[in-house]
Parts: structure tokens; sequence; C-alpha cells
């Protein structure tokens, strides 16, 4: 259970193999310890057109190190044991298409994936990977968007796994700009009209502040970037403790 | 033939896009239905094309190149005499009416080698819509002119420093620019590529191209080519070209990719000839990828083939057999680039360079009764200090 009543979740972002994956093991114990509810791991994608400048760049390093789907899948697999939290897979449509759609549902099913986010994969392009998954008992979430007209985020919503990932403003991900706060509460209350699955809010989260500004109308945060920044250019324990630290600013915030 | 209701030729195409974008797209496409259904729109477009661009432009029979060895006859469509010097400003001039039409404050558009850039500049000052331009950083360095004219034309010029800082980098930004400012901006995309509608929007655009040519060659040659060439990036100069033939099944359609060093040389851009099915900004098409999915660096003389992607409709025809694609190197092109600069006194542009290659080995495989028809879709003016740099 990633999300409980009366509490908002917290979910970190990594970037896999970022700067190695020794780091990679030691960030998702490090995130575990810190009280991270589920964690969102990124499989690297040389071309992220959802990503803004600090997950693209922590992307080239990945990529520089050699890591594949294959290296992040057996990371996830040495987290399962009973209390670590769900992993959740964040990668483009294109490296799983290469791997195999089948192939790479049943390998993050074995691995012990909860599921995996896709955001160049939107509604009309969904059903296969959604099915695919499923089949493997590993969801689909997917995203709603600030320009998603109300009946489309109702259908989106219906068909999204697990949860409802609500951006919460324009744009990229990224700390540099803050979430539109006034129309995502709007946003919320209306998907809250057409749903009744967990919603959980990313792009931009990056303070305490912004984390107390949602944590009484969602279910869940989201927060890379600014994870990321906290351990980018250090390795190992350094990194973990750096990023975990980070963490518990915001975890501390995300108590209702 | 029209993309199906989700945007597929064939297999082909689709909208693999961030959900930001998905309303903008739609709405995007919601427009061009009303637009291409008003005789209106195409009336303006067309006036612009014949008072600012300077159509049609003609189809020239070549007097001297490929002819000591006999073989078929090769006639040029002149797309190198466009305001521009490209066939590029056909689909600049449609784009910024359907801009205007939306009532967008602001367009932007990626870049390669800057002739998007600058057709897209030129029509942003033409319109009084202000332009900015995404371009690879090492683009903006190798082309330091076409960087001056599009601040010239009033746009802004952007470097992009991401990945390999080129025109596939620039494209990835432009949609990120696009979704940060989805509500006032029109994102003018320069090929058949990226998501549905924009491969179907820009043939549309480019097919006037192909239109013309048909109607030039029955006219001054009493007959439909036997063959039509045409080089293929992304693939907009061809796919307007073979839109006007698509339906005259004798005629066969060539699509010329840019080999680079060689398919097997790991610096290449033909996409078809040497890549595989992935999928690349917004649509599913061929790819040149690693077996892990990334999209691989690539290589071309022509900076305007320099892309890792091709057009999901070129895709299409490749499947269905309708067009066939092949590569011309480096070398040829360039050999190409040169023999025709002295054999007609028309300097081509490299990216037409690899079709002009392509014909003459065409041409010697064919019979004097033949007709080859190649798109020129540009001229060679922006590549003459690259060239003279290379110091044959």
């Amino acid at each position: 259970m990633i999300f409980k009543p009366g509490k908002c979740a917290f979910v970190p972002y990594l970037m896999a193999g970022d700067p190695g994956m020794e780091t990679t093991a030691l960030l998702l114990d490090a995130m575990a310890q810190a009280g991270a509810d589920a964690i969102e791991l990124g499989i690297p994608y040389g071309d992220p057109l959802a990503d803004g400048p600090t997950i693209a760049a922590a992307g080239v390093r990945a990529l520089a190190n050699g890591t594949t789907i294959s290296h992040v899948l057996e990371a996830v697999r040495a987290t399962r044991t009973p209390h670590a939290p769900p992993v959740i897979l964040f990668t483009y449509f294109n490296p799983i298409y290469r791997y195999g759609v089948e192939r790479f549902a049943r390998d993050a099913a074995r691995a012990g994936a909860y599921g995996a986010i896709v955001p160049d994969v939107a509604l009309e392009e969904a059903e296969g990977l959604r099915v695919a998954l499923e089949r493997e008992g590993l969801v689909l979430p997917l995203l709603v968007a600030p320009s998603t007209p109300r009946e489309r985020a109702a259908r989106i919503a219906h068909a999204s796994g697990g949860f409802v990932y609500v951006v919460s403003r324009l744009g990229v991900t990224g700390a540099g700009a803050a979430p539109d706060f006034r129309p995502l509460h709007d946003q919320i209350a209306m998907l809250r009209e057409v749903t009744e699955k967990p919603l959980a809010v990313g792009f931009g989260i990056s303070t305490p502040a912004h984390v107390r500004e949602v944590r009484g109308i969602v279910d869940g945060v989201i927060v890379g970037s600014a994870i990321i920044d906290a351990y980018a250019g250090y390795s190992g324990e350094e990194a973990a403790s750096r990023a975990a630290a980070y963490l518990r600013t915001l975890t501390g915030a995300a108590v209702v | 033939m029209q993309p199906d209701s989700r945007g597929y030729f064939g297999d082909f195409g689709g909208r693999f896009v961030p959900e930001v974008l998905v309303a903008a797209l739609a709405e995007l496409e919601a427009e061009v239905q009303s637009a291409f259904a008003s005789p209106a729109f195409w009336d303006e477009y067309h006036a612009i094309l014949r008072d600012f661009v300077g159509r049609p432009s003609p189809v020239y029979a070549a007097q001297r190149y490929g002819r000591n060895n006999g073989g078929a006859a090769l006639a040029f469509k002149r797309e190198d005499l466009n305001h521009t010097g490209a066939h590029k400003i056909n689909n600049t001039v449609g784009q910024a009416l359907l801009a205007r039409r939306m009532g967008k404050k602001r367009i932007i558009a990626e870049t390669g080698a800057g002739q998007h850039g600058v057709a897209t500049a030129t029509v942003g000052a033409k319109f009084g819509i202000p332009v900015e331009v995404y371009m690879g950083a090492l683009d903006v360095e190798r082309q330091a002119l076409n960087v001056y004219i599009m601040k010239l034309l009033g746009a802004t010029v952007h470097p992009v420093e991401g990945g390999t800082r080129t025109l596939k980098d620039a494209t990835n930004e432009a949609f990120r620019q696009w979704a940060a400012r989805v509500d006032d901006t029109f994102y003018v995309i320069g090929s058949v590529v990226g998501a549905h509608p924009y491969p179907y929007i820009v043939r549309e655009f480019q097919k006037v191209i192909g239109v013309e040519a048909r109607r030039q060659c029955l006219e001054q040659f009493g007959r439909l080519p036997s063959d039509v060439v045409a080089c293929v990036g992304g693939g907009s100069n061809a796919m307007g070209i073979f839109a006007g033939f698509l339906s005259d099944t004798n005629v066969r359609l060539w699509g010329v990719e840019a080999a680079g060093e060689g398919l097997e040389s790991g610096r290449t851009a033909a996409a078809i000839s040497a890549g595989s099915i992935g999928v690349l900004h917004g649509s599913r098409s061929y790819v040149l990828q690693t077996g892990e999915g990334q999209v691989m660096e690539t290589h071309s003389i022509s900076a305007g083939l320099d892309y890792p992607g091709v057009g999901p409709e070129h895709a299409h025809l490749k499947a269905s057999g309708r067009a066939q694609y092949v590569p011309v190197t480096d070398s040829e092109a360039l050999d190409a680039f040169f023999e025709f600069s002295r054999d007609e006194g028309i300097i081509p542009a490299l990216e037409s360079s690899h079709a002009i290659a392509f014909a003459r080995k065409l041409a010697q495989e064919r019979g004097p009764d033949d007709l080859i028809l190649v798109n020129l879709s540009g001229r060679g003016d922006k590549d003459i200090a690259q060239v003279r740099n290379m110091r044959r």
C-alpha cells in the first residue's frame, strides 16, 4: 500500500545508474530508511521529452555508465525485502519498445516492480502497454496535465493504474519553476469528482513549502529533480546521506 | 493517403507525446480540418506562394549532366529557386497561416543547419509574429551565417546545449518549450516528422511540389516521369513531390538517404536503410538507435539530412513497397555537387546532391524513352563555405 488515509505519501525519484549502480543501491536503501512510501526509479533515456535539465543530465550520466534496463531491474530485485517500499519504474516508450513490451512487463514483474510510468505514452497509445503490464500484475499510472480537459481527465483516470499522476504545471520536470497552486487546487477538486483513485502530484514540487501547499488535498507527492540536485556530484554513502537528509525535510512537511 | 483517426499511416505514426501536449495537438488537428476544408485558406496560401515565394517553380530538363552515357533523360524540379532557397518555405507559409488563424502570439521552431529556421523567421517577419528558434549549440557554431540571417529577420535564436547539441536535441527542446507555453505558442515543425497531425500537415503544404511537377511534366514532355527521385532526411521535400504521383502506380518513387561514410560505418544518417523501427519525437517510424533503444548520433556531409529519424509516411511507403529507399554516401553526393555545378550552371544544396547522384546512376539503367524527375530541393549557396573548407 503506497497510499494511506490521512497521510500524504511521499515518492522520491532516482535516476538509476547516476552516478553508478552501486550508489543507486545505497540511495534506494536510504530512501526507504528516510520514509519513502514508494520510489520512482528512472531508466535512463537520452531524449526525455518530459524532463527538464536536471533529470536529462542525470540520464546522460547514467547512460555514460552503460546503464541498461537489465541493470535497473537487477537493482529492483535486490531491494525486494518484506518492508521495502514499492518501486515504480519511470522511462520512455522507445527503450521499452526495443526491449519488447511483453518481455519488459514479465521481467519487471519478476524483479518485483510495482508498475511503470511512461510519460510519452498518453491515453491513446496506452492500451497495449497497459494490458501487458496488467497481465503481469503491474500498474501503468497515467498523467493528467493542467491542459487536460475535464472529459478527457475522466477517461485518463479511468484507464490509469494504481493512482493518477497529476502534473502540477505546464512544461517539463524540474525544480526551477514552482507549481501553479491555484489552478492545481481546481484541477484536484475536478479530479476528485471524476475518480476515486489516489492522486499523486509531481513536476516542480521541490521544497517543504510546496509539500505543505498540497499535502491536505492529495494522496501523495512525487519529488524528482530536487532529490537529484541534492545528491548530484556525489557518490556512494555521501550521495545517499545527502539525498536522505533532503528527503527528511520533505517527509516532515508531508505529515498532515 | 490520409492518416487514420489515431494518426497512423499503416503501422507508422501516432502521437507519442507527454499528456501536456495532447490537448494542443487535438486543437491543431481540429483547426487543420476546418482550414483545409476552406477554399479561402488555400487561396491565400497559393497567393502567398505565388507573390512571396515565387511559385510555380519550373521543371528544367538537364542539358549535359548525366547525358554522356545515353540512358534516360533527367529533369529537375527547381525548388532551389524559391525565396529563401529551398522547399522549406512552402511549409512555413502554411503553418504561419494556421498560427494566425488560431490567434497564437508566438512561433517556435527547431532547426539543424538553419534552413527551416530561416524559412520560419522569414514568415514570422512577413506576418508580424515573434519567432524563437531552437538550434543545437554545435550547429550554432557551424552555421553562423544562418544564425545571423535569422537574427536579421527579427527572430531570437536559442542555442541548445543538451545531448549531441544538434537537430535531435533542438527538436527535444522545442517540444519542451511548447509544453511550457502551450496556450499562446505555435510550434512550426520543419519536416514530415513529429506527432500526429504534423506529418500530415507538412505533407499537405509540400504537396504543391508534386502537384505542379506532375502538370509540368505532362505539359512540357507530354508524359509522366518513369521515376521520381528525392533526398530524404526527415523527408518533407520527398513527401511533397511523391504526393503528386502516389496514385500513378507506374511512376517509381525513390527516396535517397544520406549514408554518410557508409551504412556499416556507424557514421550514417540513413534511418530506413540502416535503422530499425522505434519511436522518436512523437511517432513510430524508422530510427537509428542502439539495441537498448537509445537514439544514435548521426553523420552526414549535409546538415539537412543529419537526423536519426524519418517521417512515418515514408516508413509506410517503404513497408507497402510503393517507394524504394536507397543510400548515397558523402563522397558520392560531393561528386554530384561539383559535376552538377559544372555541367548545368546550377549549384545544388548538398542535400539535393544526394538525389542528383542517385538519379545519374538510375539514368544509366533506364532507356532513352524514360524520364527521371529529380526534386532539386534547395540551392547550394549555404554549403559553399563548407565545401571550400574541405579543400578536396
